[in-house]
């Protein structure tokens, strides 16, 4: 048993050093795909947030119609993007970004609503246009909340990008595509498992920068308040 | 800054009318209410009176339906909303500080939107902090969530003044603190606007902290209007309806004596006379005043001791140091409440009113209070004579 888990070890390590390069490559396409995606859902969403917070009516609309688009599972929905996109990039993106906008709005909405009505009041009797209120007062109050649902949309998209390969998207799931289309084959696994595996690295490494991120603009929430003293 | 604060303007509301859609009543119904400048004028009333939906309209959070309101002579339908904010004061229940900002980033919001700078601001800030009674050095980089309540209020109160405005909106500004705080909060706010003079809309339920803050008081009714518009001692006397009656409730006599100072009304004259003083003379002044005794004082006027007539037969030369020490004092800025209190408490049926100084100003009994009152009483229904026959 153990001879056979260190042999299986062995060739994962010889298949790894062997397509290091492409590996890399691959990696790197998989972060910058879904880091870009993430960063256009996260601007698409908040920007549904803001604009439909104040009107539960609408608000509930953009989160249902987020939620339908969220229970498609996401090989349909890449299928159902080929007729329309075709293959490579497109679909996938376009997939990543839908998949991601659910948690972004949700969390946007929740955010910018469990704002105490009274420190908008507070703003607004100070004399803070509505803009100003916003971006002084409840953007910065419902922050943490919003910056959770990015989070959560980030690692949704690691995954999902991932399941892009199978439109010939960028990325790590070519390796784990590739395998298990060969699977029984020569070095089947090791591919499947190398895919796998640098998936999770790379969620765990996206996790790490939201920590960091969400300690840093907290912080520099401080600072900007405090500079006001100046 | 060391120009003096900006003071009040007054404010007028005309045929003030507020419909909120999908209400049977108006909230507020053709409202007439001259506010003079430099006074603190107290909305009261019961919840879903339009109390606070009518100060709201003074700053536009809620647009009239129809009338108009006039700020310093100007209507405020002429000034952009948002501006015309930045010059009116706004303080509400449990203060409304902005949990991520520190103290001095909160007081700093108005003037940073009139484009002060820096080192104008920072200034401005430490003399709020001042002002309000918070240590500058203490409070200024601290986050609102570490302050007591009654401290955030001052924050409150010193984030409305920033700009120094004429006019503050105070929406039940006491109503989340303990009676300890609130009281001191009071005392504090009527010592600031001694210097300050700002035209002050103040909204609040408690019939008690009305009597106390407002020069003027405005009862009002649902749905929306003004039963009676008067100066507290006025409202006691003469309530203009049943329903003010109620709404005040019991014990006006009670409030009468909590609103008035010992000072302003008229002491006993017990005679008096220093230690030195010759004691024949004194046996002949008291045996004139007819009450018996005499206060002995000290060369500064303060009150020392009682001293009876039976001490001062046969005494021949300095009155010295014979008769009972004095035990309790009045001082004449104590309200007649208090006054009454340690009248109760005291071993004498009579206890000295002192004035500055601690020096003897008048004495105080039961029966004083009592036949005050009465001249209060009597003094407003004639007043309110007077001007029925003016009209």
């Amino acid at each position: 048993m153990r001879h056979r888990l260190r042999t299986r070890l062995m060739s994962l390590w010889e298949y790894i050093e062997d397509r290091w390069d492409l590996i890399v490559f691959e990696a790197v396409q998989h972060a910058a795909m879904v880091a870009q995606c993430v960063l256009v859902a996260a601007l698409l969403g908040v920007l549904a947030g803001v604009l439909t917070y104040r009107r539960p009516k609408v608000a509930n609309l953009a989160t249902a119609s987020a939620g339908v688009l969220f229970t498609v599972p996401s090989l349909a929905m890449l299928g159902l993007l080929i007729p329309l996109l075709g293959l490579g990039v497109a679909p996938s993106v376009t997939a990543i970004v839908l998949y991601a906008l659910l948690p972004i709005v949700r969390n946007t909405v929740v955010g910018l609503q469990s704002v105490d009505p009274m420190l908008v009041d507070a703003a607004r009797g100070l004399g803070m246009s509505r803009r100003r209120a916003l971006t002084r007062v409840e953007l910065p109050l419902a922050w943490p909340v919003i910056l959770t649902g990015i989070r959560v949309a980030t690692q949704l998209s690691m995954g999902i990008g991932a399941v892009a390969a199978y439109v010939s998207g960028p990325g790590l799931g070519e390796q784990i595509f590739s395998g298990l289309a060969r699977l029984g084959g020569a070095n089947a696994v090791n591919s499947t498992l190398t895919g796998t595996i640098g998936v999770a690295i790379l969620a765990l490494a996206f996790d790490a920068c939201f920590v960091l991120l969400g300690r840093l603009t907290t912080t520099r929430e401080r600072q900007a308040a405090g500079g006001a003293r100046g | 800054m060391a120009d003096r604060p900006t003071g009040g303007v007054p404010i007028e509301l005309r045929k003030v009318t507020k419909a909120f859609p999908g209400g049977e009543a108006p909230a507020v119904q053709e409202l007439d209410l001259h506010i003079p400048a430099g006074e603190i004028v107290v909305l009261l009333g019961p919840s879903g009176c339009g109390k606070t939906t009518t100060m709201r309209m003074i700053n536009r959070l809620i647009e009239p339906t129809s009338g108009d309101i006039l700020i310093g002579g100007q209507n405020s339908r002429d000034i952009d909303p948002d501006r015309l904010r930045r010059h009116i004061g706004y303080v509400i229940q449990q203060a409304g500080l902005f949990p991520h900002m520190t103290v001095a980033a909160n007081i700093a919001q108005v003037p940073r939107m009139l484009g002060w700078d820096k080192r104008r601001i920072a200034e401005r800030v430490t003399e709020l902090l001042t002002l309000v009674g918070l240590e500058p050095d203490t409070f200024r980089d601290s986050f609102p969530r570490r302050l007591s309540g009654g401290q955030q209020q001052r924050v409150g109160v010193a984030r409305a003044l920033a700009a120094d405005p004429p006019v503050l909106l105070m929406d039940e500004p006491f109503g989340a603190l303990d009676p300890i705080s609130r009281e001191r909060l009071q005392d504090e706010l009527l010592r600031l606007q001694d210097d300050l003079a700002k035209t002050i809309v103040f909204v609040t339920h408690d019939v008690d902290e009305a009597l106390k803050i407002g020069d003027h008081i405005a009862i009002m009714q649902r749905p929306g209007h003004v039963v009676q518009y008067a100066r507290p001692a006025e409202i006691l006397t003469n309530p203009a309806s049943e329903y003010v009656e109620q709404f005040l409730g019991a014990g006006s006599s009670m409030r009468l004596l909590r609103l008035t100072k010992v000072g302003d009304i008229e002491l006993d004259q017990v005679p008096y006379a220093s230690e030195d003083a010759d004691a024949h003379e004194l046996l002949h002044e008291v045996e004139r005043d007819g009450r018996g005794y005499a206060l002995i004082t000290d060369g500064m006027r303060r009150p020392l001791r009682w001293i009876a007539l039976a001490d001062l037969h046969g005494r021949i030369g300095r009155v010295g140091t014979v008769g009972d020490p004095v035990t309790a004092s009045i001082g004449h800025r104590m309200t007649l409440q208090d006054a009454l209190e340690a009248l109760l408490n005291a071993d004498t049926d009579i206890v000295p009113v002192v004035g500055r100084r601690q020096a003897y100003a008048g004495a105080l009994s039961l029966g004083t209070v009592q036949s005050a009152i009465q001249s209060i009483k009597a003094h407003e229904r004639e007043r309110r004579l007077r001007r029925g026959d003016a009209t």
